[in-house]
């Protein structure tokens, strides 16, 4: 009985493509829904409420709030993106219809298709990283001052928050029915985004000190200020080392969750 | 390798459940025939698949597939394995020429060489008219067979199939057993469940009864049939006082067994020896309502073994 010895690389290409074909069929809602968000929110902070009188103030040195948005809102686009691609299709794959089954019974270990998951949601979110940094450069009605301060920094802060964005996702997925999807966003993810450093950089919330520490559990922020550090390092920010350390273990926890929770609905 | 599946007391107790759902079952699948499991609803027949198919973990005994023991090496059984589900687990997002295209990239096996095995499966599996269709778009007995292309599309040895057929109709029905057939005709062993018993008559080189995560008999279906000794089985519907009922079909020469059921009475008679009129007018006094009457079958070897009927 010979067989064709597990070639573990090329079922992972497989798995991707998989997801790739979907992708591509799915392109234009996958369009709209990384770019509906920051879109509007430029609109009302950039346009909407300077026009009607209602300046946002900025800390001393920064030139507008829309270059306080940036990093911000790539990072919710990023850490949004990867966690839907991840969770939403897990979480009926898993379910009644069992469609992941044939997928994980590949001849591979059991976390290959979580894995395999992970890195494409990742993937996701850096595409939709891409997708918003020039809407936030070009479109913004106020002066947008953005540099890359540190090309390193960057592409580490992208491949962690992606990472931890995706690892969430799997840990929600295998976690949470597809009836509950709804309110997964309302109890998880809303608070994640406004309670993220998004509006506002961490260090402007030394005014309410318990609200800066709670913070410190929330993913987003790390993605954030990590962003901040590398494209507006004007804007006060968190240390590199703190972003990196906190990305790297939270994104090896979610994982680690997310793969024995996999492993635990689909075997009994 | 004589066997291409070995169960040997093997044991299944789901977590927080009391009775096990698989209770020490032994069994040796031969290569290359068709092999039943044959029970009702919630027998341990699906288990038994899950604990084959790596899906299941045993909570004792241990299975052997194709030589790999399904506990030690899980990745080497699935590498041999083609699994097609009782639900309908087609990849939704993906159309049935994706289905069957990336299960065999998921197998490891080139873009090009995948693209080959699906074209020839589609022909094959007469489904090629609708390889661009979603799987949702498809018929019951058109999206089985979509499961069984894509279950062997990696050339499996061992091909397990949960209730291949529950569903479909008369029609698709036979169409898929001759496919099964044919798989048998390729050197694929194929182990199914079903819960008809003219499948488990017609389709299966062998049988295993099971009922209650227990096995009862196994052997060919002549075997089986022979065995009960090939005894008739009559319902009687009855309205009267049944232990009466009881004495009097007693005393009928041929009357082999006589079991209580929900309507009344159940007897497994020597055919040859007891006519139908004889048992009529032994229980006619006491309220007979209704009768009917279970040739030798696997059916009544089915009733002899567990007292009831599949159906009920």
């Amino acid at each position: 009985m010979s067989k064709r010895p597990p070639n573990l690389f090329a079922s992972i290409l497989g798995l991707w493509s998989r997801d790739a074909a979907v992708l591509r069929r799915e392109g234009l809602p996958f369009f709209l829904r990384v770019v509906a968000n920051p879109l509007l929110t430029v609109f009302v902070f950039t346009y909407v409420l300077p026009r009607s009188g209602q300046q946002i103030p900025v800390a001393a040195g920064v030139t507008s709030f829309a270059t306080v948005l940036v990093p911000g809102l790539v990072a919710v686009a990023m850490m949004f993106t990867a966690i839907s691609a991840v969770a939403l299709p897990l979480s009926i794959e898993l379910g009644a219809t069992r469609e992941i089954e044939d997928r994980v019974l590949a001849p591979n270990p059991l976390a290959t298709v979580p894995f395999a998951k992970i890195c494409f949601g990742a993937f996701q979110g850096i595409l939709s990283g891409a997708l918003v940094f020039p809407i936030l450069l070009i479109l913004p009605a106020t002066e947008v001052t953005v540099r890359v301060a540190s090309w390193p920094m960057l592409v580490t802060m992208l491949l962690l928050a992606s990472w931890t964005g995706a690892a969430l996702g799997l840990f929600l997925g295998t976690a949470i029915r597809p009836q509950q999807i709804g309110l997964m966003f309302a109890i998880v993810l809303t608070p994640m985004v406004f309670l993220g450093c998004v509006y506002y950089p961490w260090a402007s919330l030394s005014a309410i000190p318990w609200l800066q520490k709670v913070v410190l559990m929330n993913p987003l922020v790390y993605m954030a200020e990590g962003l901040r550090i590398a494209l507006t390092p004007d804007v006060p920010h968190m240390s590199p080392l703190a972003t990196i350390l906190m990305l790297l273990l939270l994104a090896m926890t979610l994982s680690a969750l997310g793969v024995r929770g996999f492993i635990r609905r689909v075997v009994d | 390798m004589t066997n291409a599946v070995s169960l040997t007391a093997l044991e299944k107790v789901y977590q927080g459940s009391a009775t096990p759902a698989l209770d020490r079952v032994s069994l040796n699948v031969p290569v290359g025939t068709i092999y039943g499991l044959l029970g009702p609803n919630g027998a341990g027949k699906t288990t038994t698949i899950g604990i084959c198919t790596t899906r299941v973990r045993a909570t004792g005994g241990e299975a052997v597939v194709a030589g790999y023991s399904v506990r030690e090496h899980p990745t080497a059984v699935r590498r041999i394995i083609g699994v097609a589900a009782q639900a309908l687990t087609l990849d939704r997002s993906c159309t049935v020429r994706e289905n069957i295209y990336f299960h065999c990239r998921y197998f490891g096996i080139g873009r090009h060489a995948a693209r080959e095995r699906t074209d020839e499966l589609l022909e094959r599996f007469r489904i090629a008219d609708r390889a661009s269709a979603m799987p949702m778009a498809l018929s019951g007995g058109l999206a089985q067979r979509v499961q069984l292309a894509r279950a062997i599309a990696h050339r499996p040895d061992v091909l397990f199939l949960d209730e291949p057929t529950a569903g479909l109709d008369p029609q698709s029905r036979l169409a898929l057993w001759d496919l099964v057939r044919s798989l048998k005709a390729d050197g694929i062993t194929v182990v199914l469940t079903t819960h008809y018993m003219e499948e488990a008559d017609q389709l299966c080189d062998r049988l295993a009864i099971i009922d209650h995560g227990r096995l009862l008999a196994e052997g060919t279906p002549a075997q089986l049939k022979s065995e009960a000794g090939g005894a008739a089985a009559i319902d009687l519907a009855l309205s009267g006082e049944r232990a009466e009922a009881r004495n009097a079909l007693r005393a009928i020469e041929g009357v082999q067994e006589i079991q209580d059921t929900e309507r009344g009475l159940r007897i497994l008679v020597t055919p040859e020896r007891s006519g139908v009129p004889r048992v009529v007018a032994a229980v006619a006094p006491f309220g007979l309502t209704d009768l009917r009457v279970v040739d030798p079958s696997l059916e009544t070897v089915f009733i002899a073994l567990t007292g009831r009927d599949l159906r009920e």
